[in-house]
């Protein structure tokens, strides 16, 4: 085998994991798994996550972490849906004189709170050079505990101008895997085709090479964090959208780990610097027939999360073979 | 019984693309320093990886002591007595040194770590070997030089009959380096049989007993230190003669491009003043720790400045950051290759236009970057497999001429080289000695800073001479004289 074919499979030999998941779980579900509404509902539910992974992917890539996206996007969540319900003693928790916002605005102040606090987050990572569990660690409790904070109970009732994002269909098309798809090619774009994205790449792999090849580390790091979070805000935003309400308690709990865990099966490398959009989707992808075909065959929970635990595990275990055995 | 201590026959090493030796030999006569030569990539590393078990060979035979081994691990090596002091050091920092030379195999008093037995073996140990060592001190705090002792003596404490020693002189300063060949000589003495890898020429000389080349993964050939010359051995490494080792070349001066008045950074640069001028190559010369690199990271924006001016084309400039010294278009190529160099996973590409990416525009012309890469991988005759190869699979000397490349992409008025031949092979050396001297003759101004003194010498038109953090003086090409640059280098004004 020459090293060309060797460094295909290599690269895409996760594809093929794909595809014998996807024939062994059609074969087993006889073949409901792969009726047209199986395959909406796997994307609807997998959406949400895969965006939030294709922001964790970035902060990985730069040899940091985000753990933030679950809490995030319950915060977004609950100011939105406190924004545009129909409710009026929920709409009172933000004050907008009892009726509810446009939802073009709610959104934006969503997205706007995201990529706020992303920068914020993000600044500090930067400057204090603290490591991004930490930082994100932090993170999470605050904004799970604000969203508490703004409200208790769920708000529910929402506008349906609000709901559009996560509710509407373009098309025999979900809105939401619409979003799903553009937020994949923005990301492929900002990976690939972006002095930013090639900065991204450096400094995972050797910030200090890339400081003195003249890349601002510092405003490299911040972006990274404020894309992320804005993942996790528009992550927020449709779930909300999806389902009409926003609970604070339980909204997006441990999205992160799931958004994590497709990122890393894609063989996004933990030590920084090697990073493959095609494989992200193939990891979220991946993580979505597990949920999806073990759902359909009525596997109890826990022993789903055990094969997902096991397939992150094995992935990141070969991958780390592959990349040291190079030296 | 045989008068060798190692045979190895008909070596082959393959990695999964590459046949890294094909076929190699050598023989390790007891007491003697048996040294290794060939460009970077010709197999010695490789080779010896292959003896102590990290690479066990692909065919051939290793023969030890009259018996065939078939080492599996380093351990297994070691407890034979073959033990390899690696080119990179890899202590733990936070430890003691006692706890670093017996890891792993700590005396003990019932379950527990006996330290006191620790400590006192470490000192006997020095002692042995003539070293002024404190086994308490934290490893971290030692120098390199020190930390290669410590290695030493871990390799003399487990009654190593073979010592293996990788590049053990590059980063050490002229004294420590007379240290290391005192040792040298005791271990000889105690029928220690030595393989030295080393590129420096002056050094082989001085203690080798017999030599090897090799080039690209073969047998070039062995013979006594006494029936070779320097010319003979550069012919065998690299199977031409290399018409000059610093093909310099005298070009016009210029006016002055860059002017440092009294620049002081922290306790490392005191006070330094000097003026660069366009067609010039100015070598700095010092020990290690003269300040020279930290005089020219405060310049180029790495390490804050306390104090001074700099000027560049008559105006004032301050960089805060690489970013900045680059837009004021400075390069540095940097000492620390693997530190602060290459971006070792990304690929020959990216790293070549990494520095550069602004040129290249929203959305990435990804077809341009391609261009840029090939220009530079010929211009400099870089070896590698394509452009999309991560860095970290090149050799030493050809990661070294991406990294010119990456600093010529940017196009700077002065260009600052930082040790910029160390530990790459006489073939790249010269390559980037011939690049250097046509960038002078296009206008471009050279600051080179180098620990090796023909090299500084051979290449300069002046030479700035700093010792402690001062400038002790500076010399014009026409006073050039060794003594001269090393009394002052030693801050003998």
């Amino acid at each position: 085998m020459s090293a060309k074919q060797k460094q295909f499979i290599s690269q895409n030999g996760i594809w093929g994991v794909l595809i014998v998941l996807v024939v062994l779980v059609t074969i087993l579900t006889g073949g409901k798994f792969i009726k047209i509404a199986n395959i909406e509902t796997l994307f609807t539910n997998e959406s949400i996550k895969g965006i939030m992974a294709f922001g964790v992917m970035f902060a990985i890539l730069s040899k940091g972490i985000d753990l933030n996206p679950g809490s995030m996007a319950a915060l977004v969540a609950v100011i939105g849906a406190s924004m545009c319900t129909m409710n009026e003693t929920t709409a009172s928790i933000i004050k907008n004189g009892g009726k509810p916002m446009p939802a073009i605005v709610a959104i934006v102040i969503c997205l706007a709170i995201g990529c706020i606090s992303g920068g914020i987050f993000g600044s500090i990572i930067a400057y204090t050079k603290m490591p991004a569990f930490i930082a994100t660690l932090g993170a999470q409790l605050m904004c799970r505990a604000a969203s508490k904070i703004i409200t208790t109970a769920p708000v529910s009732n929402l506008s349906d101008g609000f709901r559009f994002l996560g509710k509407a269909k373009l098309g025999p098309i979900p809105m939401i895997v619409v979003v799903f798809i553009i937020m994949y090619i923005v990301s492929a774009i900002l990976l690939t085709q972006t002095r930013w994205g090639k900065a991204v790449f450096a400094v995972g792999g050797n910030d200090q090479a890339a400081r003195v090849a003249g890349i601002n580390v510092e405003k490299t790091l911040i972006l990274v964090y404020v894309w992320c979070s804005f993942c996790a805000a528009l992550g927020g935003v449709l779930l909300a959208g999806r389902t009409g309400s926003a609970d604070p308690s339980t909204y997006g709990l441990n999205y992160e780990l799931d958004a994590i865990a497709a990122a890393t099966v894609g063989g996004t490398s933990h030590t920084g610097g090697v990073c493959r959009i095609t494989g992200v989707l193939a990891g979220i992808l991946i993580l979505g027939v597990v949920n999806n075909g073990l759902v359909m065959l009525g596997v109890n929970d826990n022993y789903t999360n055990i094969i997902k635990g096991l397939i992150i595990i094995v992935s990141v275990a070969l991958d780390m073979r592959k990349n040291t055995k190079k030296v | 019984m045989s008068e060798y201590v190692v045979e190895m026959i008909d070596i082959v090493k393959e990695f999964p693309g590459v046949r890294a030796l094909k076929g190699v030999q050598l023989k390790l006569r007891p007491g003697k320093v048996h040294t290794l030569m060939g460009e970077n990539g010709a197999g010695k590393s490789t080779l010896m990886k292959c003896l102590i078990g990290i690479h066990p060979a692909t065919s051939g035979r290793i023969i030890v002591d009259g018996k065939e081994v078939h080492y599996k691990n380093v351990i297994e090596a070691m407890a034979d007595g073959i033990s390899m002091i690696h080119q990179e050091l890899s202590p733990v920092p936070e430890r003691s040194v006692a706890e670093n030379l017996w890891l792993g195999r700590e005396p003990k008093r019932g379950f527990l770590v006996d330290h006191k037995k620790m400590i006192a073996e470490s000192k006997k140990l020095f002692e042995k070997l003539g070293l002024e060592l404190d086994p308490t001190e934290k490893m971290g705090n030692l120098t390199v030089a020190q930390m290669q002792m410590v290695e030493i003596a871990k390799a003399v404490s487990y009654d190593s009959k073979v010592v293996i020693m990788d590049e053990p002189t590059s980063s050490l300063t002229e004294g420590e380096v007379a240290h290391l060949f005192k040792i040298i000589a005791e271990l000889k003495a105690k029928n220690v049989a030595i393989v030295y890898i080393s590129h420096k020429m002056d050094e082989i000389f001085q203690i080798s007993d017999d030599i090897t080349v090799f080039r690209d993964g073969e047998y070039v050939g062995t013979d006594l230190a006494e029936n070779l010359t320097v010319d003979k051995l550069i012919q065998m490494m690299v199977g031409r003669s290399v018409e000059a080792m610093f093909p310099k070349v005298d070009c016009p001066i210029g006016e002055v491009i860059m002017k440092v008045e009294g620049l002081c950074s922290g306790r490392q640069v005191k006070n330094v003043s000097f003026e660069l001028r366009k067609g010039e190559i100015l070598g700095f010369a010092g020990l290690v720790g003269a300040g020279r690199t930290e005089t020219f990271e405060t310049i180029f924006g790495m390490r804050p400045k306390t104090g001074g001016h700099v000027y560049m084309n008559g105006k004032e400039l301050s960089c805060k950051s690489p970013e900045d010294a680059i837009k004021n278009k400075i390069g540095m190529l940097t000492e620390d290759r693997r530190g602060n160099g290459i971006i070792g996973l990304l690929s020959i590409k990216d790293n070549t236009c990494i520095a550069s990416l602004p040129e290249y525009g929203f959305p990435l012309n990804h077809k341009k970057m391609e261009e840029d890469t090939r220009f530079y991988i010929d211009m400099m005759r870089t070896k590698t497999p394509s452009t999309n190869t991560p860095i970290k699979n090149l050799s030493g000397g050809n990661q070294q001429k991406v990294l010119v490349g990456r600093w010529l992409k940017t196009n700077p008025d002065v260009l600052i080289v930082d040790e910029p031949t160390r530990g790459i092979d006489v073939g790249a050396k010269s390559e980037i000695h011939a690049i250097l001297t046509k960038l002078a003759g296009e206008g471009k101004a050279i600051v080179m800073i180098s620990s090796e003194l023909p090299e500084v010498m051979g290449m300069s038109d002046r030479i700035v001479c700093m010792y402690e953090g001062e400038v002790t003086g500076i010399v014009d090409r026409a006073d050039f004289n060794s003594e001269r640059i090393m009394a002052l280098a030693h801050g003998e004004k």
